[in-house]
């Protein structure tokens, strides 16, 4: 049973951008079965968290439903993260989620990312704004990020844009099942260690 | 138990009024929240250390405590927190000796490293040394106080050759050391490698950090060897806002809360009650709320509150510490001292030390005059010592 968090970010409702994450696990749940794995998939909507995660950078930790949606993603094999694009980049929205992690909650984790714009001239978000957040918290982003313009939707490049979500859930499930299941780490210090340090 | 009041000296306007308090009435008035904390009963006043605006605690405890030693009788004076990092060991010895002397023995002290990054560099700091900075320092104080003459090397000050720390402390005990921490486990583990207090202050964060690092001190405490998991000596701190019936209580406060400088403009009080330890309501719904903090620390030996912050005006507090005195902490201290089992100790005291020692170190006479061996040597002598 591979465990995945589906991050969308998207503000609409219903949203483009859930609609291109609703397609990716669509896709990745038929990659799995094929290696033999069932998907449990929890989805988080960012826009229904967002004032908690206004609270959270404020105070300093998560409270309610989102504290459930951060343990869900601690404790993830993998993510799936969608974000509609804004000013050339992510929302603020999508950034503040990942910014109110603990370091190291998505460390070692695979990661597919998608992004949805209103034109495809915004595609390479997702290289110069997306995958540098990811490298940075220590995640591992597959090769293939997913963008989709508002004419990859049933327009002339819904083709190409169903190809890119297989290959990209193709890459994010071999991820899944090529990875080593995460150890819980315990990065304790006994006192005679700290002494001498 | 232990029952008393913490500050952290912020001066904040009233909101409700926009009145600002000078420094100087809000010193007085802290001079005045410490003696009413007294007049109410209660055991322990603890004052913060601050350097920088809107905060008046002191940036030098001893100079508050040593002078509220003279106008109190009995309750006991404490630090939330004295900056360990930031300090110069050599200085926190010297000062809170002298002051546990003036105040013969009613004084211990709580060490803390301070979240303020720009602090830091004022006293020629890192923030990023924060923990090694804690583990050193607090290392030369331990044997400032413990040892005669001390010989010391280590990374964060100069070495110190046979040196003695004066006044020697009072009795020739130390004062008992409290470590706080939110979530640390570095100054856990350290506070139960020495077998002192651990304190955590338990507002503003959900009650699930208390209760990791209370149980991984209590555990690493036993593994020390000075005593049974339950038998570490752990403080909490709390806040509250009291009226006789509820809906006041949270109709006055609410103002505060809103504008307080760390968590206005976030949740509301209402989530921010729920998520934390706050309580705002009634004497008796306090009660509930403080006796539940057992549940997920066990028997403890200290509960500071937070009164006098984020611009709560002098009346106000003053009111506050009648009720929390009068309805509050008696009943407090009958129900836990009920559920305590007798193998649970109580805080440690400037008496039971001494009495832990085998009684007051006695005064030995020097047998040869005593000679100063510092005093008018100059850089270009020799400086031979001994």
């Amino acid at each position: 049973m591979a465990r995945i968090v589906v991050i969308s970010g998207g503000l609409g409702s219903p949203s483009s951008t859930r609609v291109l994450s609703d397609d990716v696990v669509a896709r990745l749940r038929e990659s799995l079965a094929m290696e033999g794995q069932d998907l449990n998939v929890t989805v988080a909507e960012l826009r229904e968290l967002a004032h908690p995660i206004v609270d959270a950078m404020l105070t300093g930790f998560p409270t309610g439903e989102l504290a459930g949606v951060v343990d869900a993603v601690a404790q993830a094999d993998a993510l799936v993260v969608v974000s509609p694009t804004f000013s050339a980049s992510m929302s603020g929205l999508f950034k503040s989620f990942f910014d109110i992690l603990e370091p190291d909650t998505i460390k070692g984790k695979p990661v597919l990312m998608a992004a949805t714009g209103g034109t495809e001239r915004h595609s390479l978000m997702l290289e110069f704004a997306m995958r540098p957040l990811f490298s940075y918290l220590g995640a591992l982003p597959v090769r293939t990020a997913i963008f989709a313009a508002t004419s990859d939707f049933g327009g002339p490049g819904a083709g190409s844009l169903g190809r890119r979500v297989a290959a990209g859930a193709d890459e994010l499930a071999r991820a899944i099942v090529g990875s080593t299941k995460q150890v819980e780490q315990d990065d304790f210090v006994d006192f005679a260690t700290l002494l001498n340090r | 138990m232990q029952f008393g009041i913490f500050t952290i000296g912020d001066v904040t306007t009233d909101p409700t009024t926009g009145h600002t308090p000078s420094e100087n009435e809000r010193i007085k008035a802290t001079v005045e929240i410490a003696m009413k904390a007294e007049e109410v009963g209660l055991d322990v006043f603890a004052t913060g250390e601050h350097h920088n605006p809107p905060f008046i605690a002191p940036a030098n405890p001893p100079i508050l405590m040593a002078y509220l030693a003279a106008k109190t009788k009995n309750i006991l004076l404490s630090t939330a927190t004295t900056l360990i990092t930031t300090n110069d060991p050599v200085r926190i010895a010297e000062d809170y000796a002298y002051a546990q002397h003036l105040a013969e023995g009613r004084l211990d002290l709580m060490m803390g490293r301070g979240n303020t990054g720009p602090v830091y560099p004022w006293f020629g700091r890192d923030i990023r040394d924060g923990i090694s900075l804690a583990v050193e320092n607090y290392a030369l104080l331990h044997a400032l106080w413990r040892e005669e003459v001390v010989n010391f090397e280590g990374k964060h000050r100069t070495p110190l050759h046979g040196f003695t720390s004066t006044p020697r402390p009072l009795d020739g005990v130390a004062p008992f050391v409290w470590h706080g921490s939110i979530r640390s486990p570095e100054i856990a583990e350290q506070a139960a490698y020495y077998g002192d207090g651990f304190f955590h202050n338990n507002i503003f964060w959900p009650s699930s950090h208390t209760r990791r690092m209370v149980d991984l001190y209590r555990k690493r405490y036993e593994h020390y060897g000075h005593g049974k998991y339950d038998q570490a000596i752990v403080g909490l701190g709390g806040q509250v806002f009291m009226a006789k019936n509820s809906q006041d209580a949270v109709k006055q406060f609410r103002p505060y809360f809103d504008n307080a400088p760390v968590y206005g403009g976030g949740p509301s009080l209402e989530d921010f009650t729920r998520e934390t330890p706050l309580t705002v309501g009634s004497p008796q719904q306090v009660i509930e709320r403080v006796l539940g903090f057992r549940d997920y620390v066990g028997d403890y030996q200290r509960q500071l509150f937070l009164m006098d912050h984020a611009g709560l005006p002098l009346k106000t507090v003053l009111e506050q510490l009648d009720m929390l005195g009068e309805e509050v902490v008696p009943v407090l201290r009958k129900e836990f001292a009920a559920l305590k089992p007798a193998h649970v100790p109580d805080a440690p005291t400037h008496a039971s030390l001494v009495e832990a020692a085998g009684g007051p170190k006695q005064h030995e006479e020097p047998t040869a005059p005593q000679v100063d061996k510092w005093t008018g040597t100059r850089a270009e002598d020799d400086n031979k010592l001994g």
